[in-house]
């Protein structure tokens, strides 16, 4: 374990990476049109275990898999969407949280031949894994095994390439409509728009943005397991948006490595503090075995602080937040 | 042109000899309502028997606070829901169509309290009022050369309205740092990107300064002579005076009383319920001390009666 490699082989990895987009699908539903979505964790859940599925039970080629994916995520912002959007923003925001529990449960109890319970979903990467050009390295990048350097080079290349629609789309006259709406729904309703069909374009968009990052979780873990996708996943989601700055093309991606980062940092660091014979941290304050909770408690306290002192989060703009009282 | 002359002159002329009755026919509505209520628990905020809208004119809407203006423009523009009631547009009914449909049939309606967007850009605000773009389309957003044309001459129109109300300058500024009158100056010019047929104002002068006030007016009488239907809401008696052609009073949810200004400001239900006794008078410093004895006087002799 090393204090630098550590950190940068996490903040880069699989995982990291399905935090990424789950991150930027939330920076289209909160960050730019200001809907509340607790449940993103249904939208990567919905991608990885229909491509999951398709593979394992089905023998589909990835492509479809990939596609039905897709298809998920938007039938769940339908189910979502169409009957909370036309609602006050609170309506969204109980719905799905409950559909993400619902879908949770339904995976690790329900039709336990395809979804196999808390075992997961798995035998699904033998086609991803053949279009892998990389050579066998003895000792990869950041000691990356030869299948997960090929899912972290798609993956970071998806987020580059979402990064840039994202930034296309924002800088259009839709995307003007959507921060309109994220301010006052009725203003932009009495110049004429639909409130509500961009409304469900900007859920159904964030949330295929979250299932790509369940199809990357699902091919850099070889497997699909309900419980990665509880409200935990959510939360630190639009923790990552937030310590980036919501409503800023980079700020997913960039809070997401830095959370992974430090978080990994303070593991690594915190384990070795505590160590030992004669540990620096004395054990009747921290055991060794704590560590893994310290740091999410470390965490919380520099969210507070960044909170009180860069509300706008590393990319927010400050003019933005200043203005807006009045 | 002249000929669009000899048209105005002609819609104006079209209110000439209607009766100043309340929910009297006119010979070319725009709007016509019907019936409309709306209760708020045990308030008749609107109740609205018959009412027509003359077409290519300015109307005014006056009454006192809380007669339910707002409430009835709210319901016409689609942002509530009546209790009963049915409305038409160009003859066309409007019941249950939504606030955003409404719009886009060409009868837009600004706020009483402003609803600018304050964290975009002045001018970004204008593009936002241009209707059925291009690039608000998904599929057409990402491809700049799809829509930047349109964007531009949406621009190139929003700066000529911004140049009228006095907004040139402010057009990179957030709209948020705006002051309260010109966030109502931003919010009827952009009203006007929609290219309504009927424009619905909510006190569109509050808080505006003399001078640009006169300059409005100009620029209203305008949007008439180009043939835009004007319905407006205002407290301030000289503007009603000045520019409209027609004028509508509601108290207590009703329409008590229309008729061309004139008639209005001498009708004394009108002013009973809303103008007062000495609305039209301006008062001097002299006058005032008359008034004030006069007010003193009456008082007492009030005084002796009750004794
Ligand atoms: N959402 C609401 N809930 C309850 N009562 C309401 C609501 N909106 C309006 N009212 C009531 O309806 C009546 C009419 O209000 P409205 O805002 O239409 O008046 P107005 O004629 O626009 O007055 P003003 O000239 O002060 O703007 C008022 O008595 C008000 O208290
Ligand atoms: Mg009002």
């Amino acid at each position: 374990m090393d204090l630098i490699s550590t950190p940068l082989h996490d903040a880069f990895s699989p995982y990291a990476l399905s935090f990424v987009f789950a991150a930027m699908g939330l920076n289209i539903h909160y960050g730019y049109t200001g809907l509340l979505n607790f449940g993103q964790a249904a939208f990567s859940a919905a991608g990885a275990y229909a491509m999951g599925v398709a593979i394992a039970s089905f023998d589909l080629p990835l492509v479809v898999a990939l596609l039905l994916g897709v298809v998920g995520a938007v039938l769940l912002a339908l189910v979502m969407g169409v009957p909370t959007l036309r609602l006050r923003a609170d309506y969204l925001a109980i719905v799905t949280i409950a559909v993400a529990e619902i879908l949770r449960l339904v995976f690790s109890t329900s039709f336990k031949d395809y979804f196999h319970a808390r075992d997961g979903v798995s035998g699904f990467t033998l086609g991803f894994r053949s279009l892998n050009p990389f050579p066998d390295l003895p000792n990869g990048f950041l000691s990356f095994s030869r299948n997960d350097l090929w899912v972290i080079t798609v993956g970071w290349i998806l987020v580059v390439l979402t990064c840039v629609l994202v930034w296309l789309l924002m800088r259009s006259p839709w995307g003007r409509i959507l921060k309109s709406i994220r301010e006052d729904e009725d203003a932009v309703r009495s110049l004429g728009k639909n409130v509500y069909s961009y409304k469900m374009q900007a859920l159904i968009l964030g949330g295929v943005i979250g299932a790509i990052g369940g199809f990357i979780g699902g091919l850099g873990l070889a497997s699909v397991q309900p419980d990665s996708f509880n409200t935990d996943f959510t939360f630190i989601a639009f923790t990552m948006l937030i310590l980036g700055g919501a409503a800023r093309v980079m700020s997913p991606a960039v809070g997401a490595v830095l959370f992974w980062a430090v978080l990994s940092f303070l593991g690594v660091a915190l384990t070795k503090l505590s160590n030992g014979d004669n540990p620096i941290i004395p054990s009747d304050l921290m055991s060794p075995d704590q560590v893994g909770n310290i740091r999410f408690a470390v965490v919380g306290l520099v969210l507070m602080l960044l909170m009180i002192f860069r509300p706008q989060g590393i990319f927010g703009d400050k003019k933005e937040i200043a203005i807006d009282a009045r | 042109m002249p000929d669009d002359m000899q048209d105005t002159r002609s819609r104006a002329s079209d209110l000439v000899g209607v009766d100043p009755e309340p929910g009297v026919s006119k010979k070319d509505p725009i709007v016509v309502v019907d019936g409309i209520t709306r209760t708020f628990g045990g308030l008749r905020a609107v109740d609205v028997d018959h009412l027509e809208i003359q077409r290519g004119v300015i109307t005014a809407l006056i009454g006192p606070n809380g007669a339910g203006k707002t409430t009835f423009f709210n319901v016409l523009t689609g942002f509530d829901q009546p209790d009963t009631g049915e409305w038409t547009f160009n003859k066309k009914s409007l019941k249950g169509v939504s606030a955003s449909h409404v719009a886009r049939l060409g009868m837009v309606r600004t706020f009483q309290l402003t609803k600018v967007l304050s964290k975009l850009t002045v001018l970004e605000n204008m593009r936002l009022g241009a209707t059925g773009q291009r690039g608000e389309r998904f599929w057409a957003a990402p491809f700049r050369f799809l829509w930047k044309a349109e964007e531009d001459s949406i621009t190139v129109r929003a700066r000529d309205l911004l140049g009228r109300f006095n907004l040139a300058a402010k057009e990179g500024d957030f709209a948020g740092s705006l002051s309260g009158g010109q966030r109502k100056l931003l919010e009827m010019a952009r009203a006007l990107m929609v290219n309504p047929e009927l424009i619905m104002l909510d006190e569109p002068m509050a808080g505006v300064n003399p001078a640009l006030k006169q300059s409005l007016l100009g620029h209203v009488k305008s949007l008439r002579e180009d043939g835009m239907s004007v319905l407006f809401v205002e407290h301030d008696m000289d503007m009603v005076r000045d520019i409209s052609d027609w004028v509508v009073v509601m108290a207590q949810g009703r329409v008590i009383a229309e008729g061309p200004p004139a008639s209005i400001m001498a009708d004394q239900r009108v002013i009973d319920a809303y103008l007062g006794a000495h609305h039209d008078t301006d008062i001097t410093e002299i006058e005032e001390s008359v008034l004030a004895a006069e007010v003193e006087a009456e008082l007492r002799a009030d005084d002796e009666e009750t004794r």
